[in-house]
Parts: structure tokens; sequence; C-alpha cells
């Protein structure tokens, strides 16, 4: 038995992640944090104090056990803790990378009381990439109930939903509306962020449940909810169709040419790889000084993505200061490693532009810091008199997203005020069968959150078909000599629903 | 909608047959005709879509992998044989590469709708349906649901000239009366659509909606031919749009004064309130961009076609 481990034994240090140089960086697409080796992972995983009383796991929003694939980790038992992972979460290799840590488990780490945390997101993003190109995948054996499930949106919410259905034994169809799945980690989170590799690897590790993905597919257009209730014969649907719909400001300038959302930014290189016009035929048209308004994540991937196609110029633009920022403080970081200057506590009043109608430039005017507001952070008030002109050929929104109005428009689901889907605790809308989550409900948040709802809708869904959460039952697994509990079969996996004629 | 129980079988089929995790989501083109050396009509085979579409509703199309995603109104569908048409007008570069590689049994990489919301038919009496050039296309199928819907239809198309005219008779066909109009005179009367809507509007007095699609300068032409009378005016807009499912916004339009997305707002608007310069300045965004890509293709088709002269006529 190992000594136990107190705050002074371990590695005081939290092991660095090596970085491609900024320098380079900016001129190519690929990953900017490269990731642990062996012995760095090792001497991280030291790290891990294995309190008996987990902090880290509350703030995980899919429970991953976390002491516990670290431990897995120290001993060397790579695959066991990739075992661990994947009980609570099909995504490592995605999750470790994109979420933000800092505010859910890491900040909450106890080693981050006296010094920097246990780097669990990179010790989650190290097991991830090794299965990945292990070629390890878990898949636990199912046993079809008849369930057939819908899924409207392969994205994180949708993706997370489709593998907690298909490991209880249901038929998942998974409905995308590009023509590649993934929704959000496709189109918005960049290249040198998040790889497509990536990606691939873990909507293949989805088909591998079983999962059918079929794209090209707008659902309550080419059907309707009503209808894959009805007549397409799904038992049960989870609407994760995402935020969309982006915010303009409605000043005067908007609809000139070189105003465009950070959504269409992204989509036009990551999707559609803009980037390399003319080999692809989608064009971007980027510009040499270019103002990005907002500083939320959205706002960093875009000024990123700027950099790396060649704009001479990126600018920040923010009403607030760094300190109020919404995006991950290591974006920041990185955006200005490479470059990007920010401009704080400014505010575009209008967009000017020239006599052929391209964008010339904003007028914006200085902002100061007043009370705070609701959500805790100061108002920002327009300085009298401090309006400034700003030169820019291209300027892009990043200010976040309303809601898609698509199934609003097309099913008679509840909406909430804003437009967002409404649903209860359970997360079920107020059609019969039909639950919802991530930012069609919630509007614009994380991808560990939409995982997080996808999951928890995966949960209600269960309960709703009558099929008993094999999650609960796992636990009463462990003891080998209990064989039932309260009658029943403790190997039993699921109910079978009667149905009465 | 009243669900059959012909059709539950229908859409549970083309779920449950299909193969493998990742669908293929090809589309098979079955059946091309060209209308003039730039215009070309194209029936895909669709069944889901043919069920789905309704008259003002387009479709996005990636020709090939490496393409860009055209928004394309629907020009007519097929609930029966299942198939969905689509009319193009080779001008850019994807245009006129689809103009020489989508011929009859070849495959579109990807098609995605119908998109939008549908045209409001509703319960009008008598109806002026408008189509300039290309936009006969996507007119026809609200004629046709007008007269279905049994409004009295007065049909009112132009083109250049009569080497560009299609779709005559079946356009006719849904009409109770039809002006088909040219710039030179050398089919019906000689000049503009607005003087066919001067004609209808000196005719009848009791119209209850004017549906003009065409180029947006002949859309806005028709508004302003409308507007003194105070006849409600529909067109259709087709900005420039990625996604077509209102997550990019690119295609926001200025609609009275707000700001609309075409692409799930409409596509069809009150032509009366519809801001036209500012549209037409927002299509020519790419400008540039695109002519590059038209000169670079036209140069590799050059050099491609002394390797390999074209083999017989398309059909």
């Amino acid at each position: 038995m190992a000594k136990k481990k107190t705050i002074r034994t371990i590695p005081q240090e939290r092991t660095p992640i090596a970085h491609q140089d900024p320098g380079k960086r900016i001129k190519n697409f690929d990953e900017v944090a490269l990731g642990y080796g062996l012995e760095d992972a090792l001497n991280e995983s030291e790290r891990c104090l294995m309190c008996p009383e987990t902090q880290c796991i509350p703030g995980c929003p899919v429970s991953i056990d976390i002491p516990g694939f670290i431990a897995k980790i120290t001993a060397k038992d790579y695959r066991g803790a990739y075992d661990v992972l994947t009980q609570s979460n099909l995504l490592p290799a995605i999750c470790g990378r994109v979420c933000p840590q800092e505010d859910q488990c890491e900040g909450l780490c106890t080693v981050g009381d006296t010094l920097e945390p246990v780097a669990i997101g990179r010790l989650e993003r190290w097991i991830g990439d090794m299965a990945i190109s292990e070629g390890w995948s878990n898949i636990p054996y199912r046993e079809p109930n008849g369930f057939r499930i819908g899924i409207v949106g392969s994205g994180p919410a949708g993706i997370a939903c489709a593998a907690d259905m298909a490991k209880a034994g249901c038929d998942v169809t998974v409905f995308e509306a590009f023509h590649k799945p993934g929704g959000v980690l496709r189109y918005g989170i960049p290249e040198f962020r998040l790889p497509n590799a990536v990606i691939d690897a873990e909507i293949d590790a989805l088909s591998k449940l079983g999962v059918r993905i079929k794209c090209n597919t707008l659902v309550g257009r080419l059907f309707t909810l009503e209808q894959m209730r009805n007549e397409m014969g799904f038992d049960a649907v989870f609407v994760g169709t995402g935020a969309g719909y982006p915010s303009f400001m409605d000043i005067p300038g908007e609809s000139l040419n070189g105003v465009l959302s950070a959504n269409e930014l992204l989509t036009r290189c990551n999707l559609m790889h803009a980037g390399e016009f003319p080999d692809y035929d989608t064009p971007l048209h980027l510009g040499q000084r270019i103002a990005v308004i907002g500083s939320g994540n959205t706002a960093m991937d875009a000024m990123r993505v700027c950099l790396r196609l060649g704009a001479a110029n990126v600018h920040c633009v923010y009403r607030r200061t760094r300190n109020e920022s919404p995006a991950r403080v290591e974006e920041i970081d990185h955006a200005e490693e490479e470059g990007v200057e920010f401009h704080w506590l400014a505010a575009p009043v209008e967009i000017l532009g020239d006599d052929q109608n391209n964008v010339r430039g904003m007028r914006c005017i200085r902002m100061e810091l007043g009370e705070p507001d609701e959500s805790g952070r100061c108002r920002p008030v327009p300085v009298q008199g401090s309006e400034f002109e700003f030169e820019a050929d291209m300027i892009v929104y990043a200010i976040g997203t309303n809601a898609n109005p698509i199934i609003g428009q097309t099913s008679k689901l509840k909406l909430n005020k804003w437009g967002y889907l409404a649903t209860d605790d359970t997360l079920a809308t107020s059609m019969a069968g039909v639950y919802a989550g991530g930012d069609i409900v919630t509007g614009g948040a994380t991808v560990i959150l939409a995982m997080g709802a996808g999951r928890k809708a995966a949960s209600s869904m269960k309960k709703y078909l009558g099929i008993r959460d094999t999650d609960s039952l796992h636990s009463t697994e462990i003891d080998d000599t209990i064989t039932t509990l309260f009658g029943i079969d403790t190997r039993e996996k699921n109910f079978a629903r009667v149905r009465i004629a | 909608m009243g669900s059959t129980s012909s059709e539950r079988t229908d859409l549970q089929k083309a779920f449950n047959t299909s193969p493998g995790l990742e669908d293929e989501s090809a589309v098979e083109i079955i059946r091309r005709e060209d209308f003039s050396d730039v215009t070309f009509m194209l029936e895909f085979h669709h069944p889901m879509m043919a069920k789905a579409a309704k008259p003002g509703q387009f479709v996005i199309v990636i020709p090939q992998e490496h393409g860009e995603r055209i928004p394309l109104t629907i020009a007519d569908f097929d609930r029966k044989k299942g198939t969905v048409t689509l009319v193009i007008q080779a001008v850019g570069k994807t245009t006129k590469e689809m103009q020489q590689t989508c011929h009859r049994g070849t495959p579109l990489f990807g098609v995605v709708g119908p998109m939008g919301t549908p045209s409001h038919i509703g319960n009008n009496k008598k109806v002026v349906c408008v189509g300039g050039g290309l936009g006969v296309a996507p007119v026809f199928p609200q004629a046709r649901a007008f007269k279905e819907s049994g409004a009295y239809v007065i049909g009112v198309i132009g083109f250049r000239n009569k080497e560009l005219v299609f779709w005559e008779e079946k356009f006719r066909k849904y009409c109770d009366e039809f002006i088909i109009c040219s710039d030179d005179g050398s089919v019906g009367i000689k000049g503009l659509v607005t003087d066919g809507i001067k004609l209808a509007l000196k005719k009848h007095t009791d119209i209850d909606e004017v549906v003009a699609i065409g180029p947006p300068i002949m859309m806005k032409a028709c508004a302003e031919t409308t507007r003194p009378a105070n006849i409600k005016t529909t067109v259709s807009l087709n900005p420039i749009m990625v996604d077509g499912t209102g997550m990019c916004g690119g295609c926001r339009v200025k609609i009275g004064e707000g700001i609309k997305f075409a692409c799930v707002d409409g596509p069809d608007f009150d032509g009366h309130q519809v801001d036209f310069d500012d549209l037409m300045n927002r299509l020519k965004r790419f400008n540039e961009d695109e002519k590059k890509a038209l000169e670079r293709w036209s140069v590799s088709c050059r050099i491609r076609g002394k390797e390999a002269p074209p083999t017989g006529p398309r059909l």
C-alpha cells in the first residue's frame, strides 16, 4: 500500500503542456496545445490526492469519476482509465480539449486551494487521444429493446443523448441538417482547437454503438416532430438543434459588405474550407484589418482563424474589460500571444462604408463600468463625447445568438419568452415523448453543458419508455454475492414495456 | 395534414431500409432538359422531399465534395413519382460546372431541404403570378397551388426573347388568363412583365395579390407597379446564404424597419417593404471572388478540353 499522499508530497508544479510557438502557429491550422507525453501524464496523475470526499466530480456536468480514471493512469492501466472515462463520457478527446475545466472540475479541485489544481482536462485528453490512436472503443453488450429513438441535431447534446440511448439497447437515428455530422464541433470550433480527425474518431465511436447518422436532413421541414412521433414510429425524440440565429446590434451600416457574423465566418472556414478557396468553391473575402465585436470563445475562435488565413491585423472590440470577458482565460492568452489587439471598454455605434458599399471602418464610443447588473457583471456605460473612428475592412459580430426558429415554426412545442424550447426539470417538452436540451433550451452555452443536458434527457427518456437505467444498476453489481435486489435479478438490464390492448 | 396508412409505411420504409451507419446522402439526377444555352432543368429522386415540399420553398445543393452550398428555389415537385425539379441558370462557376457535369444518372453530392417558410396560398380569389426569366420556374408551383385552391389565376411571364422561353404550356395550363412578354417582341407583347401587370390591373380591379419572382430589379419594378393601387405584392428573395437554417445570418435582408433572415423568415416577403437596393448591393458581396473562380475554372476547362475533346451532345 502506497503511503497516503499529502499536499506536501505531491509534485508541486502543475505539469506544463507544450504549445506550438505563436509565430509559427498563426501560419497553420495545427493544434496549439500539443498534449501531454507519457512522462507528463504520469507526473500530473501523481498530483491527485485521491480525496475520499471528492470535490471535483460534482463540478463535472457528466459526473466523470475523476479520481477513478486518474488512479488508473497512476497504475499505468491506461485502458482502464479509458474504461472509467467512457462510463460517463463518450467523447474524452473532445471534452479534454474544449471544456472550461477551470470553472468546473479543476475549479473545485482540493489541490487548487493551495497549489495549481490537477490538470484534469489535459489528462482526459491524453487518454482520449490514446484511445483514438490505439483504436480502443467500448461497445457494451446491448440487448435490443425494440425502442426507436430519433435525435435532431448531431452536435454535443445530440451525440451524448444518442450514445446513452444506444447503450440502453435502443435503435437510434441522428438527423443532421449539414452534410457532415458534429454540429458546432464541426462548423464552429476551429481545427487548431479541435482537429476534425478527433471529431471523426468520436463520431465513429458512436457509429460502433449502432447509431445511424443521417446528414442533409432538416427536421421540421423535411418531416416534423409530430411525424417522427406518429408516422415514422419513433418512441421518443430528443431535440438538440443548438441556438443558431446570430445576433446583430441594429446599428447603422450592418448590411454593408464585409460585415458578417462569427457563425458565418467560422462555418465558411471550418465546414466549407473557405481558406482553401478556390480549390474549394466557398469564398470568404478576408479583410486585412479585421475588427471582431465581442469577447467570448466564439470571438477568440473567429479572430484566430482570421490570423491564420493571413489577415494583417485583428482587433477585438469589447464593451467591458478583460475581467468580464466570457471567454476562457486560456483562449484570451492564446489570442494575445498570436497578436490580436484588444480594445476593452469600447462599443460600436455605427459601421462606416465607402461608395462601393464595402466596410471602411466603424465609429465607436468609450465605455466605463457602472453598477453590476443582474448577471453580476458591471454594466458598461457610454462615456459622453468619447466617440472615435476605427478603421477596418471586415467586421465580425460575435455577440451571441438567439433561438433558431425552425422547430418552433414547424411544431406545436411550447417556447419560452425568448423563443427557446420550454422544458421541465426532466428536459421534457410540451409534447409527450419529445425531450430537448443544449443551447436550444438554455441559449448559447458550452459543449460540455450541452452534453450534460443530452445525458440528462437520455435518462428521462429511459424513464419515460420504462427502460431501467443501467447506470443505477451498475452500482449494485459491485457486490458479486448479491444477485437479486428487491426480488429482481441484478443481471437484468431492462424491463420490456407491456402494451395492454 | 392527414396521414393515411400508406404514407405511414412509405415514411417508415424510407428509414428502415437505410443501409449502414452513415447513409450515403448523394441524390441521383433522373432527368435533365436544356431550355437554352444557359438555362437547364434537373429533376432528382427524393421521395421524402417531394412529399414535404410546398410552393415557395427552396433547397440547398452541394454539387460536389469541394462545392459550395447554393440555394435554389423548388420549381416543381411530383409526390407520386417522388421527384423534385430545379431550374438553373449557368452564370457562375458552380452553376456552369453543374451545366457541364450534371446529367441523368449522375449524383449530386448533397441536397438538403425543403427549406424556408412555404408561401401563403390562403383564400385569395384573384391573383397575378409573375415570373421573369428564370423566375418563371419558382413561381410555377405557386400558380398551380392558387389554381388548385380555386383562385382565378392571371399568369404573366416575361423573357428577353423567344429563344429563352420555357414552360409556357406548363404554366398556361394553370392560368385563367395568360400574358407573355418579351423585351424584343419576338413572342407575346413587346415589353416588360410590369407592362403585363399593368394590363392585368387595368382589366381587373379586384386583384387580391400579386406574386412576383425574378431578378431583384424586376421584383422591385413589380412592387413599384402595384404600390399606387396598394395591392398586396409578394416577392421571393434569393440572397447569398451558407447553411439555409438561420445559423449564419448571411442572407439578412432589410424588410421595413427590421432585419430578417431570408432562409427561415422568408424567402417570401412583402414586396412593398423590401429594401431592394440593399439586397442588390449585398448580392455583389463576392463578385471579385466569383470572377476569379470562374476564370480559373474556364482556364482549366480549356486545358482539359485540349487533352480530351468533349464527346457528343449533352442530353
